[in-house]
């Protein structure tokens, strides 16, 4: 064996699971918002809860192509099971954070075995009445759920006993900052990992994927699973720092704007949800200061012009576009974590 | 009790001329429209907008809500649609998400977020009595329009030239190429068609729906239960479908109002996994 | 001994359609065994029923042995059963290194393994650049797949599957569409195999068929039609009856 070729491929491999220059950058940038940015917590909080929960969406349809039009499903069970459970049991919120992620963990596994057959149209379908059940149930059960006037009086008790909730959103922030950045870094192990390639494998080719021995239902199941419990978590996120929990946690136009906010930022690289919500938020934020309510025109136009320029493409560009400010040639269309 | 059958009948053969453009635009071109709706409420707007700015009467505005939408659709077909045909459904999904984003944006914006009225003709209100049976006029005349519709588009599929171009580039695009016919023409027309049902939907069922920037979202749901539990191999499919779906939800939210919506999308989930290609095709 | 791979009365219907019919096939340890048969003869279902995409409706398939008629096809692999695809069943978005580690490492068993980097253990590099020198695949290890040349897709097809560690391999068509400039590479990597992989070529050009094969199993109308040496098979007048005759014409 040529030593040079097992130099080349231990290092491409090695390249891989490396700390960018710029996900250095991403992070601190997050974390510097706590002092820097101190009147925005209470936007940054929402961006960085919708981010997560865009990042959930990203491992199942970037990374394992799984399509779903009803991911609010997991988002909003996880909300309301953290509202709820603050009201009737406890208010400390790193509880209600770890039974929210399990209940939607679970609804993801049951759930799971519906989109394991069938093709695109057939898994957006399903997916999106999986979401439309669980709308309805929450809206009929009142009692628990406070139906259509929402879940009211959820109050959350201060995290670790310490760190109580403020009206500027400063604790909410930093809150939702730390748990997704750890979220984010056992996700970034995930698909980096072996499990995390055979995913890649499922997306682009089922039938070759389980003719190299990959048990490819039980990979899906699993990784819808995951997501479920990181949309859960988000969700929970929103109930816990809003301390109040609406139907519109779970309605077809939160599962649609994830995709959205997922898909203008990229999918397949983990930071694309982040991205997106924040490209997506702060649209919103500056288009409605000059044409408040017709600002989902502009949305639906770049939704288009997106996708008609090809979404590939368009990835490929600001890679390109990136690499070139880093001053070095543009290489082979590659992205930040693992490969599209 | 047949109050609530009739009217059931009536709402679901309007589910199926505003959906059937949708099953035939699936079927043929594989390609996932969830902006039908828009043309459906094109329709609306135009049959109101004729009605109550230029004071058209009801039933003169209808061919209206047909050909504007259709030269609509047509438009989008030739410069938008077409290029889309060979994308993933996803892509679909999203380019047609955004353009309802847009459509609901843009009628806010000139026409205002408020409901439409459609004022109808004094000889099409109210109820008579029919042995016992209340039966609404309107509703009546919707059935008949509707039915009508429908045994014209059988007969175009079954007898015209057309038809049978269309039902060859369903069956197989490749093989109606090579017989000569020109599959991207039929698509245009079959495109601009449904869309001109469509809107004639709208226009129908302004009365019985409502009609608002927020169409195209509210319907979109009911449109996908009717193409994916009717199937798209056939117009009988997505017919009971709306006529099932139709009596379905009226009764449904009569008796049991706090689990009407429910049992529906149970059951297209349940169709859906069991039964992919639809209710009424047979498995293959 | 046991043969590596065998059908006991293999059946397969689809409908009123007989696709495969009572096949009882043996492929020996170590085998070069060739099957071949005109087009529409059941080849594609046969190997389908092998690796576990179809169920059969009758019969039974051994493996060194034991019976996996029932068993999944990811579990047929991981027990040596391994095929390649007449048309290139690849993962486009990836390059060679992934695609021959991710093999690798289901093969090892690391496939569900979630926590560690993908290739941080250096037999699972060793292996894949291995496998990448057997098949000439060095140099365009770090290329996305979809940018290969044809016949670099071809070698990394039968790369893929020899990095499951096949007992028995099935080799469908490999030189399928392969340029005349290439075909040497491959052919030479295919021959190269090692003798403890027993390996069934489905094949429908003869030179790679008697170059390659020592016993041939010639398939109609989804039945067994004979079976014989290469010599046995060549001469055989109702094989070019059947067979050979429409296969010259081509």
């Amino acid at each position: 064996m040529n030593p040079e070729h097992r130099r080349i491929a231990a290092k491409y491999l090695a390249d891989k699971w490396r700390w960018k220059p710029l996900e250095y950058v991403f992070w601190l940038a997050a974390l510097a918002a706590v002092w820097l940015l101190p009147s925005h917590h209470l936007i940054l909080n929402e961006i960085m809860i919708t981010g997560l929960f865009a990042m959930s969406l990203d491992l199942i349809l970037g990374y394992a192509g799984i399509a779903s039009l009803g991911h609010a499903a997991f988002f909003g069970l996880g909300a309301y099971t953290a509202g709820i459970f603050a009201i009737r049991v406890t208010g400390d919120p790193l509880l209600g954070l770890a039974l929210a992620g399990f209940a939607s963990a679970g609804l993801g596994f049951v759930t799971s075995f519906l989109v394991l057959r069938g093709v695109d149209l057939a898994r957006l379908m399903v997916t999106l009445g999986v979401a439309l059940v669980l709308g309805e149930i929450a809206n009929q059960l009142t009692w628990l759920t406070g139906g259509a006037d929402g879940l009211q009086g959820v109050t959350i008790a201060p995290i670790l006993g310490k760190f109580e909730f403020d009206i500027f959103g400063r604790t909410a922030y930093v809150y939702s900052l730390i748990v997704s950045f750890l979220l984010f870094l056992i996700a970034r192990r995930l698909v980096i990992s072996p499990f995390g390639l055979s995913l890649r494998t499922i997306r682009d080719n089922p039938l070759r994927a389980s003719a190299i021995g990959t048990p490819v239902d039980r990979r899906l199941i699993a990784i819808y699973t995951v997501a479920a419990a990181y949309a859960g978590i988000a969700g929970a996120l929103l109930a816990q720092t809003t301390q109040f929990v609406s139907l519109d946690v779970i309605a077809l136009h939160r599962s649609a704007d994830v995709l959205l906010m997922l898909v203008i930022g990229g999918t397949g690289y983990l930071y694309g949800g982040f991205v997106g919500a924040l490209i997506f938020k702060g649209l919103q934020d500056v288009i409605s200061s000059w044409t408040p309510q017709y600002w989902t025109f502009w949305i639906g136009l770049i939704l288009v012009i997106l996708v008609l320029i090809g979404r590939d493409r368009m990835n490929l560009a600001v890679a390109t576009g990136l690499a070139r400010l880093r001053g070095k040639p543009a290489p082979r269309p590659r992205t930040i974590v693992g490969d599209r | 009790m047949l109050t609530i059958l009739f009217d059931g009948i009536a709402y679901g053969m309007v589910l199926f001329v505003l959906a059937c453009g949708l099953s035939i635009t699936l079927g043929l071109m594989n390609f996932v429209n969830l902006a039908h709706g828009v043309f459906a409420m094109a329709g609306g707007y135009a049959s109101a907008i004729l009605m109550n700015r230029a004071g058209v009467p009801f039933l003169a505005t209808l061919p209206f809500a047909f050909l504007i939408p259709a030269a609509f659709g047509l438009v989008l077909e030739r410069t938008l649609y077409q290029r889309l045909y060979n994308r993933p459904h996803l892509d679909q999904v999203l380019f047609t998400i955004g353009l309802i984003f847009m459509s609901i944006a843009a009628v806010d914006y000139i026409m205002g977020s408020q409901p439409q009225l459609i004022t109808l003709p004094e000889w099409l209100r109210g109820r008579v009595d029919v042995f016992g049976v209340q039966i609404g006029l309107y509703r009546s005349f919707i059935i008949v329009v509707c039915s009508v519709l429908v045994v014209a588009l059988q007969m175009i599929l079954t007898k015209t030239r057309f038809g049978a171009q269309l039902r060859a580039a369903v069956d197989d695009q490749r093989v109606a190429r090579g017989l000569g016919i020109n599959t991207s023409l039929v698509f245009a027309a079959t495109f601009a068609f449904g869309s001109g049902l469509a809107g004639l939907g709208g226009a129908l069922g302004a009365e019985i729906l409502g009609l608002d920037p927020t169409f195209p979202f509210k319907f979109l749901i009911y449109f996908m239960i009717v193409v994916t539990v009717g199937g798209t191999s056939s117009l009988t499919g997505p017919f009971f479908a709306s006529l099932l779906l139709g009596v379905a939800d009226v009764a449904g939210k009569y008796y049991v109002p706090s689990l009407g919506a429910f049992v529906i999308y149970t059951v297209m989930i349940v169709v859906l996994v069991f039964r992919p290609h639809g209710l009424f095709v047979r498995a293959r | 001994m046991t043969p590596a791979l065998e059908t006991i009365g293999l059946v397969k219907r689809f409908g009123g359609l007989v696709a495969t019919d009572n096949v009882s096939f043996r492929l020996e340890q170590g085998a070069r065994h060739a099957l071949i048969g005109p087009n529409g003869a059941g080849k594609t279902t046969f190997v389908n029923l092998l690796t576990g995409v179809l169920a059969p409706s009758d019969g039974q398939i051994l493996l060194q042995g034991e019976d996996v008629t029932q068993l999944r096809p990811d579990l047929r692999v991981k027990r040596g059963l391994v095929r390649t695809f007449q048309i290139n069943q690849l993962f486009a978005g990836m390059t060679p290194l992934e695609t021959i580690g991710v093999a690798v490492s289901e093969r090892m068993g690391h496939g569900g393994d979630w926590w560690r980097p993908a290739g941080g253990s250096p037999e699972v590099i060793d292996e894949i650049v291995d496998i990448a020198t057997r098949f000439h695949l060095t140099d365009v290890l770090e290329e996305r797949t979809s940018s290969l040349a044809y016949g670099k897709q071809r070698l990394l097809e039968i790369a893929v599957a020899f990095a499951c560690k096949p007992r028995v391999l099935l080799l469908d068509e490999p030189a399928a569409g392969v340029p005349e400039a290439d075909r040497h590479e491959l052919l030479s990597t295919v021959a190269a195999l090692p003798r403890d992989v027993s390996v069934l070529l489905i094949e429908h050009d003869m030179d790679l068929v008697f170059s390659f094969a020592e016993r041939i199993s010639v398939l109609v109308n989804g039945a067994l039609f004979t079976e014989g040496t290469v010599a046995e098979i060549s001469t055989d007048p109702r094989v070019r009856a059947v067979y050979l005759g429409e296969s010259v014409d081509e």
